[in-house]
């Protein structure tokens, strides 16, 4: 292999080589410092007398005497069924002390699409226990869905909630095994804090998931540009097991805006023509590649479902990283400030979250036949409970006529008692929907015009009815 | 993708750089536009700039592992989409090759690279019958003969838009492969049932006629509101998650189109995976066979190649095209145009061009309406007339409308559907804002609105419209001061409005019944609130209290109307009901 000293630019993250064999685009470099120091890079631009290299580790202490070998293929991840249990850096390289991983198979990290005529539609209700999920913006297996949140909010608690109590009820046959409705967790760490990984790691030790679990961490304090590469080891090690190993695999990537920080950085330092906010123009374009890794193949027994964890800058969900995620995902969970500062445990608004692929993954058969129909007709009153919020402020609650009132109780109930049930609770899709029933029926029968009335009639509480009109009585 | 026919011989050449899907190759010998086979796996590219010997190639596929010194190989043919019976039922990729086969042929779930396949099977045959005689003169664009493609579609065969035309020689009906000849003419030229044309280019028409008929879409706010025309254009903007694929796939499931081409540009591969799914299980509402039948699906999902996402939207296009010339009226939705448009912004930065508004390239404004103006309402050369209606989906960051796509796609569009990220939230579906969406052809189709649902049509909406104005004046003040301070007239408006607004403007999508409205149902709940409207007022002008007028228990159930299938009865029930209810109160 031919060792190059021709480094004739060295510039943020990027190396520039003078070659004169031709070196293929995305291949794998290694970089060997005078102190003997090994690092990895890969081609970002290939011409017949140079090649531009993207530094994982950074190009801190490089200088033009390195040397350069270019090893002639693209970044491989050896995947085995042995990785779970393991612990490794976000390079793929283990850190937890265990054995030698002996690869069953090496996989190009960046991964070829899916064919869409070979795609099956998610349409698997996944129970995650959680009320303002399960009830209000369903997971599916094989959906990616992002949790949208901020700083400082318990993003994390609410990963790991579902982390832990995640499955996909009454599993049909096949179960020789109770494991075949949970998941394997594929934990991606980009430039998280120390405390906030040792966090997911004790929850993991603790509850024994780290046996159906593969962690790969990059931390804050680790090079930026290697963030780049974590998840596609993370997304590759999860296809293996998901479409050749049978798993149902859960990816939980966090912190995207990490990612996307590390791409703006390499752009940067490339001279790119930035796109919005300085970040690339081709990050919609990258950020697709690592989410549409998620998804169920026909003929394939496993799956992949994504849960990607975001902070967005400035609580802003038109910052070009949320706004990305949110046209390339299917839909979205939003933790909420207000909410988190009254107490509500997970502080999820279910206003602006979304599950796009709820219609399909509910109802008869797979949930239970009055979903649908319970969940839009909250969404319309604590909608309306929230507008007449602002209003009351104003007006007081005595110029409200008795059924704006109604609203006004409702969305405090919804708040208090469907969303805030803790980090610890699990409730089965049954006891979230009749919880649903027990707040609607609050509102008087003819309100609820987004249920069919054969609904009403099974499920409404005609108690508390009763007590509706005594006091108005 | 159609293999090059061209027999030029031509030089190949050796690629000198590599950058993402942007690949530069020296001493080629081609020309703008053609299609080149890259490195040594023969990867599919466009040459898309040529400065002196330097050549720049757009790669259709992934280039991981290209290097420097491998040979570029070229066609001599400009990239050109193969049109024949076989494109209905079918899925494509950007550059027409069929995302089934190449499952086939890959043997893998996972898209390889450097795999070809025809745009249509070359040896299924299909049985011709003709139109024309031995003797007979035909000319570029005739229509020789018909195969009965799906059981909704009949294919037209016809002359090539580029020959010369002539005298029928042979003819005669069978079973034939697409590369069989059919008909031979008098000057030797010998026709087949498919021919090829490149996509960049429009298929010629003798001419662009005003469009009077409106292409229903069985959803109320759009017919009711803002009907687009068959050969008109529309875009959808909205913020993530407001409802543009959700709108596309209900045109593409109950327009009234012959053929409906979706392009599925940038977007998820799910969602063209339930489009797969969900067509040939449901009816076309105007023919009764499965809606697979009449539909061609293009695909270029988020995470495949970029250079074949700005190719799809023209692949598309160019298909619609076809089947207008066949007499047919097309609807083409693009799901979504801001990834083309991105896409274009992402190859042009890497040819180092000039950048424009928000690093988008020059020619976006010129592209766009070079694409939008391939819609229209068309005499075709052979004489029929046909159309192409093109729908385009519009992605703007942070859902901020004043982005340089959205704003170069209303400068020509002339149907504006504006979803808005409010209604969503509330999950008032479809999140249509009807106070900022329009519709520049509604005064040209109310003709057919009067002649083919209710001849007092446009006063019925026009009454609709003004009571929805009035009701956002109104709720400005009711933000302020709270409903009950407002006058009992005004009290009123604000909720027959609310009816317009649950009973009428929303719809849901996933609903058996009410995912599909015709326009008789579509007036007729607009007119049944037009009943408790004119009946409530005449109960609050003889003294009746405004809320004895909106609790009668009748009134609510306007909202159940787009769930009846038998709603002609329902709503001559509900009508007389609610009259007689009114009735009783003075
Ligand atoms: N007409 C409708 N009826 C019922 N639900 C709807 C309707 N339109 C939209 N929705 C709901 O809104 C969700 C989002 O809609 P859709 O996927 O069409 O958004 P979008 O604008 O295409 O978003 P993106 O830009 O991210 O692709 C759907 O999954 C569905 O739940
Ligand atoms: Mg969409």
């Amino acid at each position: 292999m031919k060792e190059y000293q021709t480094i004739t630019e060295i510039s943020g993250p990027l190396v520039f080589v003078e070659t004169d064999e031709p070196v293929g685009y995305d291949d794998i470099v290694e970089i060997e410092l005078s102190d003997g120091e090994t690092r990895r890079g890969q081609v970002l631009e290939s011409a017949s007398d140079y090649v531009a290299i993207q530094v994982f580790e950074g190009t801190e202490g490089i200088d033009r005497d390195a040397s350069v070998r270019f090893l002639g293929e693209t970044m491989k991840m050896p995947v085995t069924e042995d990785l779970l249990g393991r612990v490794m850096d976000g390079t793929g390289q283990p850190i937890d002390g265990g054995p030698e991983i002996v690869p069953d198979e090496r996989r190009d990290i960046v991964g070829e699409a899916i064919n869409p005529f070979s795609r099956e539609y998610p349409e698997e209700f996944i129970q995650t226990g959680v009320s303002a999920i399960d009830g209000m913006n369903t997971l599916v297996r094989g959906q990616k869905l992002p949790i949208f949140s901020a700083s400082g909010l318990p993003h994390n608690d609410l990963a790991l909630q579902i982390a832990r109590q995640a499955t996909v009820p009454e599993e049909e046959e096949e179960g020789d095994d109770d494991e075949g409705s949970e998941f394997a967790v594929i934990f991606g760490a980009m430039g998280i804090t120390a405390e906030e990984a040792n966090e997911f790691m004790d929850d993991f030790e603790r509850t024994g998931a780290l046996e159906r679990s593969v962690v790969f961490m990059n931390l804050a304090d680790d090079p930026a540009v290697e963030r780049t590469i974590t998840p596609r080891l993370a997304l590759t090690t999860a296809e293996y097991l998901a479409f050749e190993k049978d798993y149902h695999v859960l990816v939980i990537l966090t912190d995207m805006t990490n990612y996307c920080e590390a791409l703006r950085e390499i752009g940067a330092a490339r001279e790119e023509v930035p796109g919005r906010r300085g970040y690339p123009g081709y990050m919609y374009t990258d950020l697709a590649q690592l989410y549409e890794r998620a998804g169920r193949i026909e003929g394939r027994e496993g799956s992949v479902t994504q849960l990607p964890i975001l902070t967005m800058p400035g609580d802003d969900d038109t910052h070009p990283i949320p706004d990305l995620t949110g046209y390339i995902t299917e839909g979205q969970i939003y933790i909420d400030r207000d909410l988190n500062s009254q107490g509500i445990q997970p502080p999820i608004n279910v206003l602006p979250s979304l599950s796009r692929l709820m219609d399909d993954g509910i109802g008869e058969g797979l949930t239970r036949a009055d979903h649908a129909d319970v969940k839009d007709q909250i969404f319309a009153a604590y909608a309306e409970g929230e507008d007449l919020r602002d209003l009351v402020n104003i007006v007081g609650r005595e110029a409200l006529s008795e059924l704006d009132n109604k609203y006004l109780d409702f969305a405090d109930r919804f708040e208090e008692e469907f969303v805030d049930q803790g980090t610890d609770t699990a409730r089965s899709i049954d006891e979230t929907l009749e919880l649903g029933w027990d707040l609607l029926s609050m509102l008087p029968k003819d309100a609820l015009n987004r249920i069919d009335e054969d609904l009403i009639e099974e499920h409404y509480r005609e108690d508390e009815t009763a007590e509706t009109v005594e006091a108005e009585a | 993708m159609s293999q090059a026919t061209d027999t030029d011989v031509r030089e190949d050449g050796i690629i000198e750089s590599v950058s993402g899907p942007v690949v530069t190759a020296r001493d080629l010998d081609a020309r703008m536009n053609d299609v080149v086979y890259v490195g040594s796996e023969g990867l599919m590219g466009e040459v898309i700039e040529i400065e002196g010997n330097i050549t720049t190639i757009q790669v259709y596929e992934e280039t991981s592992g290209v290097s420097p010194g491998e040979p570029v190989e070229g066609t001599g043919s400009p990239l050109s989409v193969d049109l024949g019976p076989g494109m209905l039922d079918a899925i494509y990729d950007g550059v027409q090759r069929p995302l089934d086969v190449l499952e086939e042929k890959m043997g893998s779930a996972f898209l390889d690279r450097g795999v070809d396949a025809p745009g249509i099977d070359l040896e299924k045959t299909w049985e011709f019958t003709p139109e024309v005689e031995e003797g007979d003169e035909v000319e570029a664009g005739d229509i020789v003969g018909t195969v009965p493609e799906t059981p909704s579609i009949d294919h037209k065969v016809m002359v090539p838009p580029d020959s010369e035309g002539g005298e029928v020689v042979a003819i005669e009906s069978g079973n034939f492969n697409v590369e069989e000849t059919v008909v031979e003419l008098d000057n030797g030229e010998e026709i087949q049932m498919h021919q090829e044309w490149p996509v960049r280019q429009q298929r010629p028409t003798v001419e662009k006629e005003t469009p009077t008929e409106p292409l229903i879409s069985g959803q109320r706010v759009l017919d009711g509101l803002f009907p687009i025309a068959k050969g008109g254009t529309a875009a959808i903007p909205g913020p993530f998650g407001s409802g543009k694929t959700v709108t596309q796939h209900q045109l593409a499931k109950w327009a009234d189109a012959d053929i409906v081409v979706y392009v599925g540009c940038g977007e998820r591969g799910n969602e063209m995976t339930e489009v797969i799914e969900d067509f040939p299980e449901l009816e076309d509402p105007t023919t009764g066979n499965a809606l697979m039948d009449r539909t061609c699906l293009i695909a270029n999902t988020s995470n495949m190649p970029v250079a074949a996402r700005e190719s799809c939207v023209y692949t598309g296009i160019t298909i619609a095209e076809y089947f207008r010339d066949m007499g047919y009226d097309v609807a083409l939705m693009a799901d979504s145009t801001s990834r083309w448009a991105e896409a274009m912004r992402e190859i042009s930065s890497r040819l180092e061009e000039m950048p424009g508004e928000e690093g988008y390239p020059a020619y976006l404004s010129a592209r766009l309406s070079e694409f939008y103006e391939r819609a229209g309402y068309f005499e075709n050369i052979n004489g029929t007339e046909g159309s192409v209606s093109v729908i385009g989906a519009v992605s703007p960051p942070g859902g901020d409308f004043s982005e340089p796509v959205t704003q170069n796609t209303l400068r020509i569009v002339k149907t504006f559907w504006a979803l808005d990220a409010d209604l969503a939230e509330r999950r008032h579906f479809p999140s249509i804002n009807w106070n900022e969406s329009y519709s520049l052809y509604r005064d040209q189709l109310d003709p057919w609105f009067e002649d083919n649902v209710r001849a007092d049509w446009p006063e019925t909406r026009q009454w609709a419209i003004d009571t929805l104005d009035e009701e956002a004046e109104l709720q400005e003040i009711v933000q302020l001061v709270g409903k009950d301070a407002l006058p009992e007239d005004q009290q009123l408006t604000l909720e027959i409005a609310r009816y317009l607004r649950e009973a009428w403007l929303q719809q849901n999508a996933f609903h058996d019944v009410d995912t599909f409205c015709e326009p008789e149902k579509t007036y007729r709940i607009m007119d049944a609130a037009k009943t408790y409207n004119d009946a409530a007022f005449e109960a609050l002008d003889a003294g009746v209290p405004v809320e004895e007028i909106t609790d009668i228990d009748a009134a609510p159930r306007l909202n159940r109307i787009g769930v009846q299938e038998d709603y002609n009865e329902y709503i001559d029930d509900l009508e007389d009901d609610i009259e007689s209810q009114l009735r009783e109160l003075y």
